[in-house]
This record gives structure tokens, C-alpha cells and sequence, in this order.
């Protein structure tokens, strides 16, 4: 745990500062594509990142294991895969593992040994859920093994993800070789340099992913909020309290997305004393009751899982984020350029309002944009 | 016995300016000035003077200065002039030595030693005067989640919400009880509340029946007396506190002298004209955690669960455990008030000497809270020293839902805080009953003085949180990061749950 720790937050910050480039697409019809379009539009971004960490999530990854957990470790030393590999043995049948295919050519900075598992939970009690499960003994090699560090622990996805701009991390993974029908692609710029490998974005846990760019000045009690349930939050990044938001709220508490991202980012009191009775009241009930989640000051986020890629912003709108519509294509990005640069005739491209999420779900073929009525139009 | 007691301060008049007009005179409700007829010269009997201020500000002509007394006893750090007075006073009374207000010692302070954040390049202060800056709160239980069903395609909210109170500002008004306070102060409190969108206490001496049409506005205080208690009382009230303990007496109860029980005061107290107004140190039907869950039942029963409950309680050693009981037998308010909390009257040695300094009560008690996961169950209200907006901010980051302010009210009102509201004569008609002198307070300017301290400070509050990149309330609630110790050793620091500046 320390040494992770130490990794992660080497300055023994409050939290690790940092902004980023972003670019999510999603084929809403499930149909599988190539790394080409997704690495040539976050590319084209270079300027948003500064070399300390680039990655990818790919949904629709590994159909012919599509029931069983892929697990991505990176190991700083090999006594930590030794303590791993029996941790995983105790608690999972292994029914694959190989180190991770790579390109040694690629231009990136001191990488990490990583391996790739496919697991099923065993000896687990009946009423037990699988999920909690692997969660539980994912942040059981993260603290407990001094060095390996799980990055990706979904079914039928995975996250690639290292120090290095974009471009250079997919081609150190070798994502020419990868098809997914949803893709997810970060670019970092942090203010510090730990230059450590689980420290690049996306952040991951089962199969969901977010990346984010931005600096959130509720942290604190965001985090505090979290902390209260049972969430403990080492990477001191406002990702991964993004991430254990949306877990508590959509995971465990089952909430749909339109109502998290009014929690995350909640209307006015202005807009929502103007509403109709019905939305009024909700409105009013998550501000009180998760004021703690208000996610306040500058994020874009775009978060993903199994069958559904979510993009929101803050509720003033202080990051970029611009949406685009091509046949059953939907393209989320930090500037419109990079959507045009892989599409350039779309049927329609738009700037979402502030703390209006844009969901795409699988199979829907339908693009969700949430409007709040009233006076922000 | 003639005393040996020095006049405290000195009155001096420039009698080139003195125009003869006597409004000292008639100002003084301590007999300091009177005016010599026959040699045509106002003077004054230094040793009654308070240093109330009242004749200063009134003198048409500038022509009154109070000065400390500059006679000085040798000089001694142990043996100051503030204790040998009170020696001799308790050598020629054999009593106990009251006073007003709160604590006026300074090494109990810690907002001073406080200091916030704000943001810089990698996140975007915001400008309150052109974006929107929400400083609305709601006090009250909240559930762990909220609970939704899809009906046909619609989203159909199943959870209950219990009572809320809604403020548009975080600063509430503290309990001053009518009797200790005049019944035009009353008032000007409510009225204030009432047009800023919060709440005024009654304390514990109830409410006039004139003044429940502000009753929306009105957190109606139940304490150890029981004083004005009635099933009109409890429902006229937007929200019910039980005071067990206040910050400038903890473990001590209180005594309206039956001179103060006016005929008004006789009927809203439900007590006979002329008796002593006693409340017994505890309630006397709370001895323990179980009794509290009664009283606090008892009361939700009485207005149908349709009222929040706040408990009151004095900052002591042990208020994290304290507090984290009360929230479990079912305040959904906890109301804390810090060693620097104000009173009518206090016996000065259980003033200035028992009790927690606010700052380090709340810290620990929303800590714990949080470690026992009942946070979101009760709000937490913190009263006791809170004399800027800059203390508002840092209460709020440090975990508070809002604050309390009582000294700073009657400040707006006029008050000095020369710490004489024990006597019942303050000469700016504040903390007395007397009817005579408490017309001095105009209801309707003590009104508008107090909504444009609400104002003010609700302005400078969205300044500093626009600073820190902050636009809604509740994201600074409990965000102890934005905070920051300036001379502060490594375990107040801890109590505190800050880190030291720089770091």
C-alpha cells in the first residue's frame, strides 16, 4: 500500500493535480471497431497532454472471454507478482494469464512489467455477489502486495495505460491488434510528475471506466462524503472520487445516469425554483440529500461501462466538451476538431450544456441528451 | 464598608463643547453624568460609568471621551487589575461575580489562526457579481439515498423526506431569551428572519403571542424552565430546540430576577409578575441519553413530525460522543455552542473558565460523525464566537451546516459589549425589560440593521467561496482542504483535521 501510495502521491499532496484531453466513441449498434479512428482523434489533441500519461478503455475487448474477469496487473517488482499470482490463485480459477503483448520500440518512459489474467471467482459464498467479490480483492493486491497494482478488472473490456502521449501508449500495447465497439481515450497533462504508470487515466474498476479533465474544488468533502462509505481513496485524484461517485450512486445505489449527473451536477436554485411541481421536487430532495457529490468547479468527464458511454460537464460549463452524431456513431471530445478530423460529414454536432449529460446506450440506437428545462435555454 | 474599589474608566468632557443639553444625563441609565445647576457644568460619577458608549454617540457636540482608568496598580502579570478588583469586589460582597456576554479572554480563539484557500491557474476562481453563487442550506436528517422507481417511463421519488429547515444564508440568529432581551429586540429578529429568509431563536423565555405571525421563521427553544411551553408555542415554531447546556455556562442553569418579570414577560413566561424566573441546571426530566429520546419524541409527537428537533448543547470535553448520542436518539439538529459563547448573565469564573473552544468542538464532532457514518442524519448549528463572515467560511469548511450569531446581532442593534447585560439597564435598550429604556431600540431600524448585516456578510461569504472556485454552499460544507493552521502545534492541528499553512 505504501509503495502505491508513494507512487501515486509523491509530494504527499492533498490531491494530485492535473487536466487532460479526452475523446470517447461509441458504435451504438455494438458493431466492433479498430484503434485507428480513436488514436488518430486523441492524436490530434497532443497539445492537451504533456507526455505524463496517455490511455485507452476498449469495450466489446475480449468477446471470446466476455463472462469472465480480465484482470490488467502492472508489477514494479517481481517478488510483488509472486505475492499476487498467489493471491489470485487463493481466490479466483485462473483460466488464463500471459504477459501482456507489447512494442518495445515505442517511445515511452520506464514501463512496468504487466500481465493479463482471465479469472472466475471461486470458493465464494451463495448470496455473496461476484462484483463485491473482485472489488474486494482487487484492493486487496493493490494495498497488501508492495507492487502490483490492477488497472482493469472488467468483463469484455480492458484499459491500457502508461506514461507516454496517447499515440505512443497504443502503440506500446499494440492496439492495431484490438477491436471494441466503444472507445475511450485519454491524454494527461498533470501539474507533478510522478511518472508512474497506474497514475494515467482511465481510472478503472470492474467494468467501469471514467476519464476526466479538470480540478474538482469540492474534493475535499467529495472525498470525505465517500470516505463515509467505505471508500478509500489513495490516488488523492478527483477521478477517483468521480469514480467511487458513480459507483456508490450507479452501482450500488442503482440510480440511472440522468438522475447522477443532477446529483454531480445539479441545476440552480433559480432553474429549479422555476420548475414544474414533479421536477421541482425531485430536483430539491437529490440537492439536499447528496449535496456532498455536487461536483464543484472545472471537470468534463466521460465515463463508461458494459453498453453505455456517458459524457458530462460541470454545472457552469467550465471545461470544453462537444458531442457528434454519424449514423449509429456517437463521438465525445474535448474539441470538435478531433471529431471532425475521423468523421468529417456528421449528421449533427453540438456543444452540451453544462451539467447536461450526453449518454449513448448500445442497441437504443439513441443518443440520450438530458435538458433541463427553464431558464438556462 | 467603604470600598476600595477604582473606577474602571474616566469620563472626560471638553466643556468648551459642552452645550448644557444633558442628553448624557438623561441617556446614562447608570446615574454616571448629572448637571450642576448652579454652576452650569454637567459632570460625572466616574465610577458608575460602563463604558457603554451610549452618551459618546449621542453627544450632540463630541464632547465626551471614556478613557480606561489610567491609575494603575504596580504592574503585575499575575496579579492584574482585573484580579484584584474582583478580590476586593467578593471581599466586600461575599458573592459570586456575574457579568455578560462571552469569554473575553483571547487564547481561545482559533478562526484568527485559520486561513483559507483560493484557487489559481489550474481551476478558475468564480466572480459572484457576474455567475451565480448558491449559499442556500437545508437543516435537517437526510436519508443515505434516495430511493426511485421507474413508472412508466417516469421517475417516481419513493422516499420520505423528513422536516427541513431552509435558509437562504447560513447565519441564523442565536437564542436570547425575552426577559434577558426587550421585547423590540424580539421582534427586530423576527422581522430580520423573516425578510432575509432565516431563522431567529426565541431562548428559553418563549415567545409573545404578537410576535407569532413570524412564527415560519422561528426556532422555539425549550429549556430546563420550561418557560412559555405551550401546545400553541411548540407548533407556531418552524422548528423545536431543546437546550440542554450554553456555551457561557455550561452546567449551570439561569435566574431572571423576578424586577425583570414585567407584565409582559409574566405572560409569555406563564409565570406570575414580579417572581423569579428560575431554570434548574439540567432538565429535570432529562438524566440520561434514553430521557433526551423522550423529550425528543414527546415533541415530534406534540407537532406531528412535521417540525425538525434541534438539541443544544454546550462545547464540553467529551461532545463527539455526546453529540453522536443525541444524533441517534433523534435531534436532527445538533446546536453546539463553543467557551466563547454569550450570555444575559454568568457567573464570570464559569465564563471565562469551562468549556471547548468552538472551533475544536465542531471539528471533532463532524469527524466523528462521519467515522460512525450518521453525518447526513443531523445538521450540525455551531454558535459561540462567530463574529466575521470570515468565521462563517471557516465554521462551514471545518463541518458546520450553519452558525448561530447572537453577540454580533446585538452589536448590529447597537450593543457594545461592555458586559453589564446582568444589571438590566443597558442604556441601548437591548438587554433590559424595562419599558422604558428599551424603546431606545426602534423595531423598524433594528430591523434594517440586522438584514444588512445578513447582507453583508452573505456577499463577502460568496466573495471568498468565488475565491476558491466554489459555487454552491454545500461543496465548501465539511471541505477541510480549503483550510489551513498558522501557529498551531501538530496536535491542534490534528483536532482540527487541517494541515499547517504551506504544507
Amino acid at each position: 500500500m505504501n509503495t502505491i501510495t508513494t507512487l501515486n502521491n509523491p509530494y504527499g499532496e492533498d490531491k494530485v493535480i492535473d487536466a487532460c484531453g479526452l475523446f470517447g466513441m461509441m458504435d451504438l449498434t455494438g458493431r466492433r471497431f479498430g484503434s485507428k479512428a480513436p488514436v488518430k482523434a486523441i492524436s490530434n489533441m497532443h497539445e492537451r497532454g504533456n507526455g505524463l500519461g496517455g490511455g485507452f478503455a476498449v469495450y466489446g475487448l475480449y468477446p471470446q472471454h466476455k463472462d469472465d474477469y480480465a484482470f490488467h496487473i502492472m508489477y514494479l517488482n517481481r517478488e510483488s507478482k509472486e505475492r499476487a499470482d498467489r493471491l489470485l490463485a487463493q481466490s479466483f480459477d485462473v483460466l488464463h494469464a500471459e504477459e501482456m503483448p507489447v512494442n518495445l520500440a515505442a517511445n515511452v518512459w520506464n514501463p512496468p512489467m504487466i500481465w493479463r489474467y482471465f479469472l472466475q471467482p471461486k470458493n465464494i459464498a451463495e448470496n455473496q455477489s461476484h462484483d463485491e467479490y473482485v472489488v474486494r480483492n482487487v484492493m486487496r493486491i493493490n494495498t497488501d502486495t508492495c507492487g502490483a497494482f490492477v488497472f482493469s478488472s472488467g468483463k469484455n473490456m480492458g484499459v491500457f495505460k502508461g506514461v507516454g502521449f496517447p499515440e505512443d501508449i497504443a502503440e506500446y500495447f499494440c492496439l492495431g491488434e484490438y477491436e471494441g465497439y466503444l472507445w475511450v481515450c485519454h491524454g494527461r497533462f498533470p501539474t507533478n510528475t510522478p511518472g508512474w504508470w497506474g497514475g494515467a487515466h482511465p481510472f478503472n474498476i470492474l467494468d467501469w471506466t471514467v476519464v476526466h479533465n479538470g480540478e474538482l474544488s469540492s474534493y475535499g468533502i467529495n472525498r470525505r462524503y465517500l470516505e463515509m462509505y467505505g471508500y478509500n481513496c489513495t490516488m488523492q485524484t478527483d477521478t477517483e472520487v468521480m469514480a467511487y461517485a458513480l459507483d456508490l450512486l450507479m452501482r450500488k445505489q442503482k440510480l440511472p445516469m440522468e438522475v447522477v449527473a443532477r446529483i454531480m451536477a445539479p441545476p440552480l436554485w433559480i432553474e429549479i425554483d422555476n420548475m414544474e411541481p414533479k421536477e421541482k421536487h425531485l430536483c430539491t430532495m437529490l440537492r439536499q440529500c447528496y449535496s456532498s457529490l455536487l461536483m464543484n468547479g472545472p471537470f468534463t468527464i466521460i465515463a463508461a461501462h458494459n453498453g453505455e458511454m456517458i459524457g458530462l460537464t460541470d454545472r457552469i460549463k467550465l471545461r470544453p466538451l462537444t458531442a457528434g452524431i454519424k449514423g449509429s456513431m456517437l463521438y465525445l471530445s474535448s474539441e470538435e476538431a478531433s471529431i471532425h478530423l475521423v468523421s468529417p460529414h456528421l449528421d449533427k454536432v453540438w456543444s452540451p450544456r453544462g451539467g447536461e449529460p450526453v449518454i449513448g446506450r448500445l442497441k437504443t440506437l439513441k443518443t440520450v441528451e438530458v435538458l433541463t428545462p427553464g431558464v438556462r435555454k | 464598608m467603604k470600598s476600595y474599589i477604582e473606577p474602571e474608566f474616566i469620563v472626560e468632557r471638553d466643556q468648551d463643547k459642552c452645550i448644557r443639553c444633558k442628553v448624557c444625563v438623561n441617556q446614562c441609565t447608570y446615574d454616571t453624568h448629572y448637571y450642576d445647576s448652579e454652576d452650569d457644568i454637567v459632570c460625572s460619577h466616574d465610577e458608575n460609568c460602563v463604558n457603554c458608549h451610549r452618551c459618546v454617540v449621542f453627544c450632540p457636540t463630541r464632547a465626551i471621551n471614556i478613557k480606561r482608568n489610567p491609575t494603575q496598580y504596580t504592574e503585575n502579570q499575575n496579579w492584574s487589575r482585573e484580579v484584584i478588583t474582583a478580590v476586593k469586589n467578593q471581599a466586600e460582597t461575599g458573592g459570586i461575580i456575574l457579568t455578560g456576554m462571552g469569554c473575553d479572554k483571547p487564547y481561545y480563539t482559533y478562526w484568527d489562526r485559520i486561513l483559507l484557500n483560493a484557487s489559481q491557474v489550474t481551476n478558475p476562481s468564480i466572480d459572484p457579481l457576474r455567475e451565480p453563487m448558491e449559499i442556500r442550506t437545508f437543516l435537517g436528517c437526510k436519508p443515505d439515498k434516495l430511493d426511485l422507481e421507474l413508472e412508466s417511463n417516469d421517475l417516481v421519488l419513493m422516499t420520505k423526506l423528513a422536516p427541513q429547515l431552509r435558509v437562504e444564508t447560513p447565519i441564523l440568529f442565536s437564542a436570547l431569551s425575552y426577559g434577558a432581551v426587550s421585547f423590540n429586540v424580539h421582534q427586530a429578529l423576527a422581522r430580520a428572519a423573516t425578510e432575509y429568509g432565516t431563522f431567529m431563536n426565541t431562548g428559553e423565555g418563549g415567545l409573545d403571542r404578537r410576535l407569532y405571525k413570524y412564527g415560519d421563521h422561528v426556532i422555539v427553544q425549550v429549556a430546563s424552565g420550561r418557560f412559555g411551553v405551550s401546545p400553541d408555542y411548540l407548533n407556531v415554531g418552524a422548528a423545536i430546540e431543546i437546550k440542554i447546556g450554553q456555551g457561557a455556562k455550561p452546567g449551570i442553569g439561569g435566574h431572571l430576577p423576578g424586577e425583570k418579570v414585567t407584565e409582559d414577560i409574566s405572560r409569555t413566561r406563564m409565570i406570575p409578575t414580579g417572581t423569579d424566573a428560575l431554570s434548574p441546571a439540567p432538565q429535570h426530566d432529562i438524566y440520561s441519553i434514553e430521557d433526551l429520546r423522550q423529550l425528543i419524541y414527546a415533541l415530534k409527537e406534540e407537532t406531528d413530525y412535521t417540525k425538525p428537533v434541534s438539541v443544544k448543547i454546550a462545547a464540553v470535553h467529551n461532545s463527539a460522543a455526546i453529540a453522536s448520542g443525541m444524533v441517534r436518539a433523534g435531534a436532527d439538529i445538533i446546536a453546539l455552542d463553543g467557551v466563547r459563547g454569550a450570555t444575559g448573565a454568568a457567573p464570570r469564573i464559569i465564563r471565562d473558565n469551562v468549556g471547548v473552544p468552538i472551533e475544536l468542538a465542531l471539528a471533532s464532532v463532524d469527524q466523528r460523525l462521519r467515522e460512525e457514518g450518521i453525518r447526513n442524519k443531523a445538521s450540525i448549528l455551531v454558535a459561540g464566537g462567530i463574529k466575521n463572515s470570515g468565521d462563517v467560511v471557516k465554521a462551514i469548511a471545518l463541518g458546520a451546516d450553519a452558525v448561530y450569531i447572537g453577540t454580533a446581532a446585538l452589536v448590529a442593534m447597537g450593543c457594545t459589549v461592555c458586559q453589564k447585560c446582568h444589571t438590566g439597564k443597558c442604556p441601548w435598550g437591548i438587554a433590559t425589560p424595562d419599558p422604558w429604556i428599551s424603546k431606545r431600540v426602534n423595531p423598524d431600524i433594528a430591523t434594517r440593521r440586522l438584514v444588512n448585516l445578513l447582507s453583508g456578510w452573505s456577499h463577502e461569504i460568496k466573495e471568498m467561496m468565488g475565491g476558491m472556485g466554489i459555487n454552491a454552499i454545500e461543496s465548501l460544507r465539511g471541505n477541510r482542504l480549503m483550510l489551513r493552521g498558522v501557529g498551531l502545534t501538530e496536535t491542534e492541528l490534528k483536532v482540527l483535521g487541517i494541515k499547517m499553512a504551506g504544507d
